[in-house]
């Protein structure tokens, strides 16, 4: 595992995220319980882009959400800049995987709410989202309702909602799954030209491992549930600024994919073995 | 199908049916008139009839007791329906309390609450109002209240995530989710509101389109109740043209009503 440019600046930096010793366990209905995450450690520093990538029902998400602090883990710590975190994790913007705007607010009202809960005056919520409604290239879009946009328009939307909060930490939970191929890479170009200009701690879960190498400056590999755990940990050496489709012909993106995928492969396999999916 | 081809073959269907009830009614085939006049009336008679109500005003006033009675049980049984649909949503334990109740009540056929209501109220407006309020009132609750439950975790942890403290989720969440699915029972209990008003007029009342009715039953005056029937017919339609137009009104944001908005 060699250090790129950006890793090693990366290990300069304060901590943005440090999960502890992190197990998170369910209790069933059943009156048994389900074990999703054990033992999982991970530290992500400031300003840095770290993928984690599992096979499908690894307890993915459920990490995410614990670092949200949408639920506490049942064992282990989570610390946010170096504080214990209780409760709802303040400094961090969420982007959901699922449908999460406001179906009855407009594209331009659902980027502005982030704001005007915080108390920011009206008008000026509106003016800001407006600007951030261009900046994701949707400057005409405000008085749209969500479900006159495409899915690609609605992530959009999402990433302006949550960015104008201007959060310290970014979660992303699979944000580009339900889109198609072409608008992937658009939004993953997108992603990374608003992230590059300041340089947020980034957690990005996904399933596509390509995505996972072009985007971030870390690649974090969980085994297949339950019990998940993490089984590997490389540094993305490619270059930045980067753009997600010319990346994908650089020999080192090739060479890097191949070792991850080795580890990667036999978890997808286990994976598909326990939901008798494949 | 155009617009014009649609109305004109809905208008189609209320000739053929004017058409066959007035000749049953008034030509004899071999003798016998196959639908009595004296159970049947006539078209004629009653179009006579809706005329000369309006013609000499007497029918105004009957509509304006109908109207208001029906407006206040729906006004009065929806903001109750709203305020316990909200309580019971965000406290599970007071709504598993109630439960059986709630249930035992709304399966009651109102009409035996009638009799009490009049014991109660009187026989003025508001013994019809209270029938309608008991049944507005059901629908508009069982609405808010699935609409406050039903509310997508996604939507609702995205709005945590976003700073929303538990009065800015009430507002920005719950709220229009809740009156969304309200909205959409709004047909429902619009009608409701104006079967309890006529229900309870019909059953003991001294004005209103459900007295107009009962009094030319009791004269075995039929065509007095088609007419009396066909005028309520036409007032409910009327309401529930104004109860679509708010609709479309209030639910822009939803893929239905926009595609409704957008042909209009």
């Amino acid at each position: 595992m060699s250090n790129g440019a950006s890793g090693a600046e990366a290990h300069s930096r304060t901590t943005a995220v440090a999960l502890s010793d992190v197990n998170i366990t369910f209790r069933l209905a059943d009156s048994g319980s389900y074990t999703a995450v054990e033992g999982a450690s991970l530290e992500v520093a400031d300003g840095e882009f770290v993928a984690i990538v599992g096979p499908t029902g690894c307890g993915k998400s459920t990490l995410l959400n614990v670092t949200a602090g949408l639920f506490p883990p049942s064992q282990g710590r989570v610390d946010i800049f170096g504080a214990n975190l209780a409760g709802l994790n303040r400094q961090s913007g969420y982007l959901f995987q699922s449908e999460a705007l406001f179906p009855w607010k407009t594209a331009l009202e659902n980027v502005a709410i982030g704001l005007e809960t915080a108390g920011t005056p009206q008008s000026e919520a509106r003016a800001r989202a407006q600007d951030w409604l261009t900046r994701v290239g949707l400057g005409h879009f405000g008085p749209r309702y969500p479900h006159m946009l495409s899915g690609g328009q609605r992530k959009r939307v999402g990433l302006a909602q949550v960015l104008i909060r201007d959060p310290k930490i970014l979660l992303m939970d699979e944000p580009f799954g339900p889109l198609d191929a072409q608008t992937r890479q658009i939004m993953g170009n997108l992603l990374l030209d608003l992230w590059s200009a300041d340089r947020k701690a980034v957690m990005f879960v996904t399933h596509d491992l390509e995505e996972a190498i072009a985007l971030s400056d870390r690649v974090v590999i969980m085994s297949a549930g339950p019990a998940a755990r993490i089984i590997g940990d490389w540094r993305v050496p490619l270059t930045r600024p980067r753009d997600t489709a010319e990346v994908k012909l650089d020999p080192e993106f090739h060479r890097l994919h191949r070792d991850i995928w080795q580890t990667l492969k036999a978890e997808v396999m286990k994976g598909y073995e326990q939901t008798g999916g494949g | 199908m155009t617009r014009g081809r649609l109305l004109s073959l809905q208008f189609l269907i209320a000739v053929i049916t004017l058409l066959a009830w007035h000749l049953a009614t008034t030509v004899p085939i071999g003798g016998v008139t196959l639908l009595p006049p004296f159970f049947f009336s006539n078209p004629v008679d009653v179009a006579a009839r809706i005329f000369k109500w309006f013609a000499e005003g007497t029918i105004w006033k009957h509509l304006w007791v109908t109207l208001i009675e029906a407006m206040l049980a729906f006004v009065i049984g929806s903001v109750a329906g709203v305020l316990i649909g909200f309580w019971f949503a965000q406290q599970p334990r007071v709504a598993a309390v109630f439960d059986p109740y709630v249930k035992a009540i709304n399966a009651l056929p109102r009409v035996v609450l009638a009799p009490i209501f009049t014991l109660w109220f009187g026989l003025g407006i508001w013994s019809k109002v209270a029938l309608g309020v008991t049944l507005v009132f059901f629908i508009v609750f069982f609405n808010v209240y699935q609409g406050v439950k039903e509310v997508s975790p996604t939507v609702l942890a995205n709005a945590r995530m976003l700073g929303m403290n538990d009065r800015q989720l009430m507002r920005h969440v719950y709220w229009p989710s809740a009156l969304s699915w309200m909205f959409s029972s709004l047909h429902t209990s619009v009608g409701f509101a104006v079967v309890g008003a006529v229900v309870g007029e019909y059953l003991g009342s001294a004005a209103g389109l459900g007295y107009i009715i009962q009094q030319a039953e009791g004269v075995f005056d039929v065509a007095g109740v088609f007419a009396g029937m066909f005028v309520l017919a036409a007032f409910v339609i009327a309401i529930d043209w104004l109860v679509t137009l708010t609709e479309n009104r209030l639910l822009v944001w939803r893929p239905v009503a926009a595609e409704t908005r957008t042909q209009a």
